[in-house]
């Protein structure tokens, strides 16, 4: 099964398929959730219209834990199974995973701002998020030290594997220590406790931001299937 | 004209609830441009590299 997609000539036909639907419903499922979340959602009681920011900070928050999962499970796969395509979604993952993971710490500084009084605190969702970011760059930096771009490929995966313990520790942060931040709300036993009308637009924004990660991972797998072929073109070249 | 005032004011958060909307699209819509970016050079390139072997061989 897995080896059937192993196959990067497989592996463009199937992404070219694909493209066009992530990129569709990507547009569509944002477009809703920023009018539902804008324009038909009340304001909290609590939060005034401070609330709102809540519809970019939470998905860009699950996306960057999103993004790290499908990194440490694709580089899982690729040191086990030295699967190429897995190498690929691994490097792919990271950038956007980055980005997501940026866009949570700065939207939450300015929900922070308003609510708490501080654009930062030490606590300890805020540091572990921030640890997340660094874990991203380190990621980068060490996929690109080396000469040999397999052994590049090893090393970061082993550090993508290893900084997963920060994953558990992200979400259970709110529970296991005192933190300013709030306890889970949506995704928790016994079920979402926000009321539908903040759910639709937080759940519309959280699946169209998935859709934009798998638009950006094909298209950046796409991009490094290129570049592989290039290196190995310019070897031949270079010894031929 | 009142009602697109009062919603832009954002119940007085506008300062920091527009700029979290800015600038998550300008890093994620930057995030796909660059990804495109990277994938048409990439194909450019191999396309201009297979062309020469297939003239070299």
């Amino acid at each position: 099964m897995l080896h059937r997609f192993a196959n990067p000539a497989r592996f463009m036909r199937l992404s070219g398929v694909l493209l066009p639907w992530m990129a569709g419903a990507a547009i569509i499922l944002v477009a809703a959730g920023l009018y539902m979340g804008l324009f038909v959602a009340p304001a909290d009681f609590q939060q005034g219209e401070s609330v709102r920011i809540m519809y970019v900070h939470v998905p860009n928050a699950w996306m960057a834990l999103f993004s790290y999962t499908a990194m440490a499970v694709a580089s899982a796969v690729a040191l086990i199974w030295k699967h190429p395509l897995a190498d690929l979604a691994a490097k792919s993952s990271a950038p956007i995973g980055a980005c997501f993971t940026f866009l949570a710490l700065l939207t939450g500084s300015l929900w922070g701002k308003p609510m708490w009084g501080a654009f930062w605190v030490w606590d300890a969702r805020l540091t572990s998020m921030l640890v997340l970011f660094f874990l991203y760059l380190g990621y980068l930096a060490l996929y690109n030290a080396f000469d040999d771009p397999t052994r590049g490929a090893r090393a970061a995966a082993i550090l993508a594997l290893v900084g997963f313990v920060n994953v558990p520790i992200i979400k259970f942060s709110v529970d296991w220590w005192n933190t300013l931040h709030q306890p889970a709300s949506v995704i928790k036993m016994g079920g979402p406790s926000i009321d539908s009308t903040m759910l639709w637009p937080l759940l519309l924004m959280a699946i169209g931001f998935n859709f934009l990660y798998f638009w950006v991972l094909l298209l950046r797998m796409r991009g490094e299937i290129h570049a592989n072929k290039i290196r190995m073109i310019r070897l031949r070249q270079v010894h031929g | 004209m009142e009602t697109i005032t009062n919603f832009l004011e954002m119940g007085g958060y506008a300062v920091y609830v527009w700029p979290s909307y800015l600038i998550t699209a300008v890093v994620l819509i930057g995030a796909l441009v660059s990804s495109i970016r990277f994938l048409k050079r990439n194909a450019e390139t191999l396309k201009a590299l297979q062309e020469e072997d297939k003239g070299e061989a």
